[in-house]
């Protein structure tokens, strides 16, 4: 149902100023981490969001405490969500796959919620974010080793609503 | 078309000219342990005796050798070693050519074919050393378009008579066909008999699904989808097709589900942010009834076989361990006393033991352990090994084993309960989160 609020605000916008929506960003398929190289990334945009502040945290090996770093991006996330209050969120908790699933399942859920709490601590909207867990079925780094491991066991943050460029 | 009607009847054939056996027989088996040579076994192409049943009278008999020697109990005698076949099912074998290919074990059978589609199958089993019949000869009764149904029946006859245990061929696994590259992974349900055959998808690979179980009926499934966006317990009837979530308007994850041997209720996990705790759900209310009450991750409950009892993982003395509980809750105590940490325990169908994942080291494993978590005895050991499921009888094992690195995947194993016959289970993709149902009907 996100989703679809977010569908229904876009064409609102659109409809005020295409230009909006449709900056030296628009058009390309939607990617997290898309750095296009002409010009700076405007501080509204997803990718501002995504890659400039950093749409995910890490965690340690079965845990969902958030680390120094991690508040520090979380911080950031929340300043710019305040700068954008159109935006929704939805924050993803992953694990790696040194687990069982329905645990990892769990685990997941955990950072989430880790996330979340941080953030309404910090301000932000209940009504604003939205937690679901994938567990470990959506790695971000394929490997078997650490070096993967320590990738996939994360929240990201998607942002929804809001100003285009969705 | 409903399979559980498709075998009609089962005869046995008394006095057909054969005496039953007066002595015990002389092969038997232990499945329980020990070192087995397995049971050299004939089982030449079944007597058509109508010219419809040409064709399925070699694939019955190929399908009950199957059988037989998937469970490493049985060593096959292979046809191009016979001196002769068989071509009368009611003359008396004639054992010296049986006991020269040095078969011990000997399944004689024949098939006809009716009008409607009609199919039937008899069988007799002989024990070719002491020259006597193993128990009486069996007619069943079907369709044709179930005849490998009809060959599991005969070979679970065959097995019992030989082991002494129920057998276990005619039943099916539902379970998750995986496709695509580690990282984008698309899964759906599909359902297959216990050695692969007669695969079917149940649902699409449009959202996530994730550990199918079977209802005691065999013709219900309850799973976790992610097709409302967030993950929900979903039951689905493989007859009609029908689906529906299992709890409407809640915005709580919820997974792990199992059924209640009597099918009435269903336990599962339901994730509330950093909480995750074990409810039960009446089937016809659909009213949630909290089980678990721990700060921690409580999951992947199941029930005892009597429905008394409650098994299940969780985390709330640090690492994750199994416990037990009674089935309306309260105290659990905590079964599991090896280090590593434990998950997805699931009762045997025989209530003596509870198989599990266990991780240790950095390695997966399938083990067992006696109810009081005494006796714990790993089965496997590899980079995943993980969420056991039980045959009907108790005996085997089905899991999923995940390879390491990039291009790691899960394909479906199935091991006995002895630690030896591991054996993986061909399927046309990967395939993980395998749930064997019982016996069909």
């Amino acid at each position: 149902m996100k989703l679809i609020k977010a569908g229904v605000m876009l064409v609102a916008l659109m409809g005020l100023g295409a230009c909006e929506g449709n900056n030296i960003f628009g058009g390309g398929a939607a990617g997290a981490d898309q750095t296009p190289n002409s010009g700076p990334i405007e501080e509204s945009a997803l990718a501002y969001f995504n890659t400039t502040i950093g749409d995910t945290v890490l965690f340690a090996v079965n845990e969902a405490t958030l680390s120094p770093a991690a508040k520090g991006i979380l911080d950031a996330q929340v300043a710019w969500l305040n700068k954008y209050p159109n935006r929704t969120i939805t924050i993803e908790g992953h694990a790696d796959e040194q687990g069982t699933r329905e645990y990892n399942l769990a685990l997941g859920a955990r950072r989430a919620a880790a996330v979340r709490n941080y953030m309404v601590a910090a301000g932000l909207l209940e009504t604003r974010l939205s937690i679901i867990s994938y567990g470990k079925e959506r790695p971000i780094a394929v490997c078997s080793t650490e070096v993967c491991w320590s990738q996939n066991r994360r929240s990201v943050t998607v942002v929804a609503g809001g100003l285009g460029n969705v | 078309m409903n399979v559980l009607k498709t075998i009609l009847s089962v005869v046995l054939l008394l006095g057909a000219g054969i005496a039953s056996a007066q002595d015990r027989p002389t092969i038997e088996i232990d499945v329980t342990g020990g070192n087995i040579r397995p049971v050299p076994v004939a089982v030449p192409a079944f007597v058509a005796e109508t010219n419809g049943a040409q064709r399925l009278s070699g694939d019955i008999a190929a399908v009950v050798m199957s059988d037989l020697v998937s469970t490493g109990l049985f060593r096959e005698i292979p046809g191009t070693a016979f001196i002769a076949g068989v071509t009368n099912f009611n003359a008396q074998p004639v054992f010296s050519d049986w006991a020269v290919v040095n078969a011990e074990a000997l399944v004689t059978g024949a098939v006809s074919t009716g009008s409607g589609g009609r199919l039937v199958v008899k069988f007799r089993l002989f024990d070719v050393v002491a020259q006597l019949p193993i128990g009486d000869g069996v007619q069943y009764t079907g369709t044709q378009d179930s005849w490998r149904r009809m060959a599991h029946k005969v070979a679970d006859a065959i097995y019992s008579r030989i082991t002494g245990e129920s057998g276990y061929f005619d039943s099916r696994i539902v379970f998750v066909s995986e496709t695509g590259p580690k990282n984008d992974r698309l899964k759906r349900l599909a359902v297959m008999d216990y050695d692969g055959a007669n695969l079917q998808y149940l649902t699409d690979d449009s959202s996530i699904v994730l550990a199918p179980r079977f209802a005691p009926n065999t013709r219900d499934i309850i799973y976790t989808s992610y097709e409302s966006g967030l993950p929900q317990v979903f039951l689905l009837n493989m007859d009609t097709g029908l689906r529906s979530q299992l709890l409407e308007n809640t915005t709580n994850m919820a997974t792990a589900p199992r059924f209640s041997p009597d099918g009435t209720k269903v336990v599962m996990s339901i994730i509330d942010g950093s909480n995750t705790d074990i409810y039960q759900v009446d089937l016809s209310t659909r009213t949630r009834t909290r089980l678990t009450n721990s700060g921690g991750i409580d999951t992947t409950p199941s029930f005892s076989p009597d429905g008394s009892q409650i098994v299940f993982a969780s985390d709330r003395g640090g690492s994750q361990q199994l416990y037990v509980m009674g089935a309306n809750g309260g105290e659990a105590r905590r079964i599991s006393a090896g280090g590593g940490s434990y998950g997805t325990p699931v009762w045997s169908p025989r209530g003596d033991m509870i198989a599990f994942t266990k991780i240790k080291g950095g390695r997966f494993h399938i083990g067992v352990m006696r109810t009081d978590g005494s006796h714990e005895k790993l089965l496997t050991a590899s980079f995943i090994d993980e969420a056991p499921t039980w045959s009907p009888n108790g005996r085997v094992l089905m899991f999923f084993r995940e390879t390491a690195g990039a291009n790691g995947a899960p394909q479906i194993y199935s091991v006995d309960l002895t630690g030896r016959n591991l054996r993986r289970i061909d399927t046309p993709s990967f395939a993980s989160d395998p749930d064997w149902s019982g016996v069909l009907r």
